[in-house]
């Protein structure tokens, strides 16, 4: 009860009450140099000219966010219409994304539900378990999905076999690849906080609902999953966000031919467009749909919140 | 606890001075053996550091992006060269730097790409075209078609490399137009043909390019031509494509980069790189072509036969890439993104 209390008036690091702004500042220190100052950087770039081959020449042009919505033609003199490649590829991005955040979600809870109700020694294993996977690199994970997918593969082989499918499935080089490549890549993200938040439940509110003759189902709806929102919404935001962005898993399981957001601006960088101005200019749209997004989902909890 | 500290101090120092030689390289995937990198190490007391990269426009963009001065030599092919000396990305090599010049076969040394050998010196040279497997196709495969408008049987299982010089090169002979026109209906032909040829393609992989074609993922792929050799050798069926419509040659070139931090020991690396023992063994290792004289005894000895190296008598000759004037490189740029997304 104390900590409660403690919690409620911030009143708990009481001896270092006078550190405060001091504790806070290393913090501060790396959001301004490592977020803010670079993100500053991207946007003035996305208002600059593009060089020819790479680069960028210092003045002011919206050439990048033109190139965004309009659609001049090949030779660029024709008269504009709407640019709907890049709406594709966001939409596609979105989809992709709202897939594998479901995948992870269907997925992700029976799981974390399952590691949250064991005794806690085995607890520990099972969230040790967990994690194992994530010890080697993003990219050797993808590479290797890969090679399990792909039709002279491991999976495919085993289909084949056992005389489920008569040729191989082809999932390699399609959206479904990338978003089993993503649903494999951020499963924890989906597990940990749902885990979390049904680890602090209390189950005798279900017991408790039972005896006021609620049945299983009207317990998981009406107390359980109002109870652990928070942790699932905390994992799809986890999921979706870094999903939207990814480019390793279109790259290497799509074939790099059905850009998403994120290898759309990689190719602007690292590729052969090298347009700088539109790569920083796709990154400022998608930073600002997700912080559009981000907030109205604030505020809606922030309501319910005080209600 | 002295001795620890002190133990701790030599071990700081040793580390210190066996770094003050160094190299940093900027080299392609899967190009240069190992055990040449630490032959070069031992000979001279030098510290080999390697990045790599899967295309010439990585190249260009990772040195315009602030690399520039952070490696010592690159290897590009020969448009990229081009564009890196316009750029001014290069350092010139002074007459007399390199004890070795002399290797350089004489067909090589007065190229239209660094006429005189002032910035760069051969490295590999080969062609560019695709390899297809005879296991799932027998068809005639010697036109530019089973890329661009390929027979039923083999839709859906090509992989073209991730390179924009090289693939719109080729897309343009198989139209049988100039490289860089400027001429709109071409162009705009171009687009069509890339654009309507995607949908057959797998997918754009350049560093797999012989990954894809040994494990069967594709049937068609788009590759130098030592790479096919090595998938060949790996076990895949495939035969190296010599169309009638015409060929990509290139040749890859190793330079001195602007502001090298180590300048004395990439002089050092190019002369290592100009004996033709050690030309000879990249060669036996990439399986393309060294423009080094006096290799030929060195090398091994299936790779004076192999198929792809030595063109059928009425094979056309290679076209080199060009590089497009500005006006023109937008519109290739148009393709391009248009056909990336």
């Amino acid at each position: 009860m104390a900590t409660e209390i403690g919690r409620d008036d911030g009143q708990a690091a009481g001896a270092f009450d006078p550190l405060k702004y001091w504790l806070i500042l290393p913090a501060w220190l790396v959001i301004g140099f490592f977020l803010l100052a670079p993100i500053c950087l991207v946007l003035v770039f996305s208002f600059l000219t593009k060089e020819f081959r790479g680069g960028v020449i210092w003045e002011f042009s919206l050439a990048a966010y033109d190139q965004f919505l309009f659609d001049r033609g090949l030779f660029g003199d024709e008269p504009p219409r709407i640019q709907w490649t890049y709406i594709e590829v966001f939409g596609r991005s979105i989809f992709q994304a709202g897939m594998a955040t479901l995948l992870c979600l269907v997925i992700g809870f029976p799981t974390a539900f399952y590691i949250a109700t064991r005794p806690r020694r085995v607890r520990a294993v099972w969230l040790f378990l967990v994690t194992v996977p994530y010890w080697v690199n993003l990219l050797i994970r993808t590479v290797s999905m890969k090679f399990l997918l792909r039709d002279s593969g491991p999976l495919n082989e085993f289909l084949l076999f056992v005389g489920v499918v008569d040729e191989p499935l082809g999932i390699v080089n399609t959206g479904l690849a990338v978003q089993l490549g993503l649903f494999y890549s951020y499963l924890p993200f989906m597990v940990l906080p749902i885990f979390a938040t049904v680890e602090r439940y209390d189950f005798a509110l279900s017991e408790a609902a039972a005896d006021l003759y609620a049945d299983r189902w009207t317990v998981l709806r009406k107390i359980l999953l109002p109870i652990v929102a928070p942790g699932i919404v905390a994992g799809s935001i986890l999921v979706f966000v870094p999903s939207l962005g990814a480019f390793l898993a279109p790259d290497m399981l799509g074939g790099a031919k059905n850009f998403m957001i994120g290898s759309l601006i990689d190719e602007q960088f690292n590729g052969n467009a090298g347009n700088w101005p539109f790569g920083s200019a796709a990154s400022m749209i998608l930073l600002s749909l997700v912080l559009v997004a981000l907030f109205f989902y604030a505020r809606q909890t922030g309501r319910q919140g005080r209600a | 606890m002295k001795r620890v500290l002190c133990t701790f101090v030599l071990v700081l120092f040793a580390t210190a001075s066996a770094a003050q030689e160094k190299i940093s390289i900027y080299h392609w995937f899967e190009y240069i053996p190992q055990e040449l990198l630490d032959k070069f190490s031992e000979e001279t007391g030098i510290e080999v550091v390697m990045d790599t990269y899967d295309s010439n426009e990585t190249l260009l963009s990772t040195l315009k992006g602030g690399k520039l001065g952070s490696y010592d030599v690159a290897v590009p092919g020969d448009y990229m060269v081009k564009i890196l000396i316009s750029e001014g990305m290069l350092d010139e090599i002074m007459p007399g730097e390199l004890a070795n010049f002399g290797n350089i076969q004489p067909q090589w040394v007065d190229v239209d790409f660094d006429p005189g050998r002032k910035h760069s010196i051969p490295y590999q040279w080969g062609t560019t075209n695709f390899s297809v497997n005879r296991d799932a196709y027998t068809g005639d495969i010697r036109t530019t078609a089973i890329l661009f408008d390929p027979p039923e049987v083999l839709r859906g299982k090509i992989n073209v490399l991730d390179s924009r010089g090289e693939l719109l090169a080729l897309a343009s002979l198989h139209l049988g137009i100039p490289q860089c026109t400027s001429d709109r209906e071409q162009l705009q032909a171009l687009d069509d043909l890339v654009q309507g040829a995607k949908q057959h393609w797998a997918s754009f992989n350049s560093a797999g390019a012989k990954e894809v074609l040994v494990s069967g993922e594709a049937w068609v792929g788009m590759i130098w031509n030592g790479f096919a050799a090595k998938a060949r050798a790996e076990g895949a069926n495939i035969e190296y494509s010599y169309p009638r419509e015409g060929m990509i040659a290139w040749m890859d070139n190793v330079v001195l980069l602007k502001d090298a931090p180590n300048r004395a020991s990439g002089i050092k690396f190019l002369d290592f790189l100009l004996e033709p023992e050690n030309s000879a063994a990249v060669t036996n290792y990439a399986r393309y072509s060294s423009g080094i004289a006096g290799v030929e005894a060195l090398l091994d000895e299936e790779l004076l036969s192999q198929p792809e190296a030595v063109p059928p008598a009425d094979a056309p000759s290679g076209t080199f890439v060009e590089v497009c004037d500005p006006e023109v490189d937008k519109v290739y740029d148009q393709i391009w993104t248009r056909l990336k997304q």
